[in-house]
């Protein structure tokens, strides 16, 4: 268990955990929804994960990202979960902060579904360190969505490079080291 | 009070959710990475298309005829005269959305104009503007528009962002085939001079050399000759291929990006080792340093640039005397030879109903084309037993077939491609029913979209695509991705580089060659890539 696990209590651990469905629901409604009107009822809609990868990945992130949180954030596990929705997100039609955004509206969901609790409770003080674990995933997903943008650009410089120097060595134009010590 | 609380969306003024407007109000924007650069003027000039001149598509002038609306106008009314078929798909549509999420371009990008319905209502409002009575009189009620440059602009930017691979079409209850508005939509913007220069420029090559490279005659031999090279370090056995050659029985014909681009150069030489084993059992065939090319960027162009580039191809035969021809892995090569060659350019009355040398199989299916695919006659060698095959050869892959639009949706050949992949390796693992055979997903660069500066569009399209590889990747551990297509070959190791990276790709000719035990080979320490063969170290493959 994480550092997270430490600083959550019992009662915002049970919280969360009572409200999962409610906030899951509600997180991915609106990650879908940072997409124009008739693509978010079709991701919200088709269930054939084949059929609809977008919706696949974001309801699979959002559940697996909120049980990490829950668990403690190991920053590679969580890399690994949010890999596959920045991924996507990271080539589709977003700035930057649209692209990762996402991870923060977790936050607004969480306060409009158990902030009155949360505030009854007195549980402020651990509400915001969990807040901060939110923060700290936006910073994860910034990382894999530069990763991916990179690689990207590597994959177009690897394909012009591949296409016109194959080309020239297959045809002869380039002289390259010999493997015969002698011939060097 | 939880109000109390600052809400996180509060600190800066972000809006998370796209204005909610009609399509027709939402207006183009052309973003990089999802379009291709314009066509070279000079290669609109080598082929006579008209407006050929600099431009940018993310300039504001796009330097049109003045007359554009005119001919735009004149062109659609041509073709609606010309092809019922576009007339039709013109007017039948009810809008019911049983295409709308099937389009790999959509699911991927998220852009309700990338939903076939959708991509077509932007013609198909300006038709019912300016052709349909409905329109003229009720205008923007009856979904008509008037052309406008905003709506040539998304014609544009939508029509290349269609792959043309007609799985929208097997969900469509009226049969509608979108990839025919693409066609004809793309024709009409290429009477502009839109067009873009992935597609112009290998067009005017093919249109020069013969090729989509614009590989002259003695430097395509001299390619394969290297090739010959290859095959003999790996092998122990010098093929010897033959080049326009007079009188030979078969021409084999097959996309230059074979000839030059890994990992197609492997498939091309599996082809050669094929030819070599099956020399002695009576095949004759030559290929062609003139017809070099099975592509045919022309189709993504216009029908009449797409018969020029075909016609070589019968021109050579005759010209050769051959009685058949063997067409290798491609992808839209085969639906211009399935559906329009014969019309086009047929009938190629000098030609034979093609006959198998080896086994006696007449292929009734290329009765008319008298053009076979490999797939098809390589299978038939495998099932009359006449390859002499080591399937352990490939055992350290685990391979998933991945079915090309045109071979599967275009040519309905579904099974000869999987009943040569069992035989040649001994790991082959299906991808989900829904992503393949008739309804596989583009690999996302089809069409002639498979240039460098549109990679967010191809991995947006590829995606779905990549989705099922990684199912089978995780399910079964596949490492490889087989095709039948040179676009494939060139655009799927891309795709697998950013989503899959372990998993490989590879022609059906690559694996073939790679299990194929030839008369007088050496002991085989590698395959045709150089990688070292499991187990293989202590077996004498002769």
């Amino acid at each position: 268990m994480g550092a997270i696990r430490q600083l959550l209590s019992n009662d915002l651990e049970k919280l969360l955990i009572e409200s999962r469905a409610a906030i899951l629901q509600e997180w991915f409604t609106l990650v879908v929804e940072t997409y124009p009107s008739e693509t978010a009822r079709f991701l919200k809609s088709q269930k054939d994960p084949f059929a609809n990868p977008v919706g696949r990945a974001v309801r699979n992130g959002v559940e697996d990202l909120f049980d990490e949180l829950l668990r403690g954030l190991n920053r590679e596990h969580a890399g690994a979960l949010l890999d596959p929705m920045i991924r996507i997100r990271a080539i589709q039609n977003f700035t930057p902060s649209e692209a990762i955004g996402f991870i923060f509206f977790l936050k607004t969901v969480i306060r409009k579904i158990i902030g009155k609790k949360i505030l009854e409770r007195n549980l402020s003080q651990e509400f915001y360190a969990f807040e901060s674990k939110v923060d700290d995933l936006g910073l994860i997903a910034f990382d894999i969505y530069m990763k991916c943008r990179e690689k990207i650009y590597e994959i177009k410089a690897n394909e012009f490079r591949n296409r016109h120097y194959s080309a020239f060595r297959r045809a002869g134009l380039i002289s390259e080291v010999p493997d015969d010590p002698a011939l060097k | 009070m939880a109000d109390e609380l600052p809400k996180p969306e509060e600190l800066i003024d972000v809006e998370h959710v796209p204005p909610i407007t009609g399509w027709m109000d939402t207006p183009v924007e052309i973003r990089k990475g999802m379009y291709c650069y314009a066509g070279n003027p000079k290669s609109l000039e080598t082929l006579g298309a008209p407006n050929p001149r600099q431009w940018n598509p993310t300039d504001e002038d796009w330097k049109l005829p003045d007359n554009w609306k005119e001919i735009v106008f004149e062109g659609l009314r041509e073709r609606l005269d010309k092809f019922r078929s576009f007339k039709v798909f013109m007017d039948i549509c009810v809008r019911c959305g049983a295409c709308a999420d099937k389009c790999h371009f959509f699911i991927g990008s998220g852009d309700p104009k990338n939903m076939p319905v959708l991509r077509a209502e932007l013609i198909r409002s300006v038709y019912r503007n300016d052709f349909t009575k409905a329109g003229k009189i009720l205008g923007r009620l009856a979904g008509a528009r008037p052309m406008t440059l905003d709506v040539l602009k998304e014609w544009w930017y939508y029509l290349f962002q269609c792959s043309e691979c007609r799985r929208c079409s097997v969900f469509c209850p009226y049969g509608i085939d979108t990839a025919e508005i693409t066609i004809i939509g793309r024709e009409i913007l290429n009477l502009l001079g839109l067009n873009i220069d992935w597609i112009a420029t290998p067009v005017s090559n093919c249109y020069r050399t013969g090729n989509h490279l614009g590989i002259q005659p003695h430097a395509f031999k001299d390619m394969l000759e290297f090739f010959v090279d290859d095959i003999e370090e790996v092998t122990g056995v010098r093929v010897e291929p033959s080049f326009n050659r007079k009188g030979a029985e078969i021409l084999f014909i097959t996309p230059s990006g074979d000839v030059f681009a890994d990992p197609g150069t492997y498939t091309a030489m599996g082809y050669m080792i094929l030819f070599h084993y099956l020399r002695d059992l009576g095949l004759d065939i030559t290929w062609s340093t003139y017809a070099s090319e099975g592509g045919n960027f022309g189709f993504f162009t216009s029908h009449e640039t797409m018969k020029r580039l075909n016609a070589k191809m019968y021109y050579e035969a005759k010209r050769l005397g051959v009685k058949w021809i063997l067409g290798g892995e491609c992808g839209h090569m085969w639906r211009v030879i399935h559906q329009y060659m014969d019309t086009m350019n047929g009938p190629a009355d000098f030609l034979e109903e093609p006959v198998s040398p080896i086994t006696g199989t007449r292929f009734t299916n290329a009765k008319s084309t008298k053009m076979v695919h490999i797939a098809e006659f390589t299978a038939d060698l495998i099932y009359h037993k006449k390859l002499n095959l080591d399937p352990s050869r490939n055992d350290h892959l685990k391979v998933t077939f991945h079915d090309s639009c045109n071979p599967s949706r275009g040519m309905g050949m579904l099974d000869e491609p999987r009943y040569v992949l069992q035989n040649v390796c001994n790991n082959f693992y299906e991808m989900p029913s829904n992503t393949i055979r008739e309804q596989t997903f583009c690999c996302g660069s089809g069409s002639g979209l498979n240039a460098g500066e549109d990679m967010e569009l191809r991995m947006m399209g590829g995606m779905p695509r990549a989705n099922a590889v990684h199912f089978v990747k995780e399910k079964y551990d596949v490492n490889m991705l087989a095709c039948v297509c040179a676009i494939d070959r060139a655009a799927l190791p891309a795709l697998m580089d950013y989503y899959e990276p372990e998993v490989g790709v590879t022609g059906l000719h690559e694996l073939v060659a790679n299990a194929l035990i030839l008369p007088g080979e050496k002991k085989k320490t590698t395959n045709l890539r150089g990688e070292p063969l499991l187990g293989m170290e202590d077996e004498d493959a002769e």
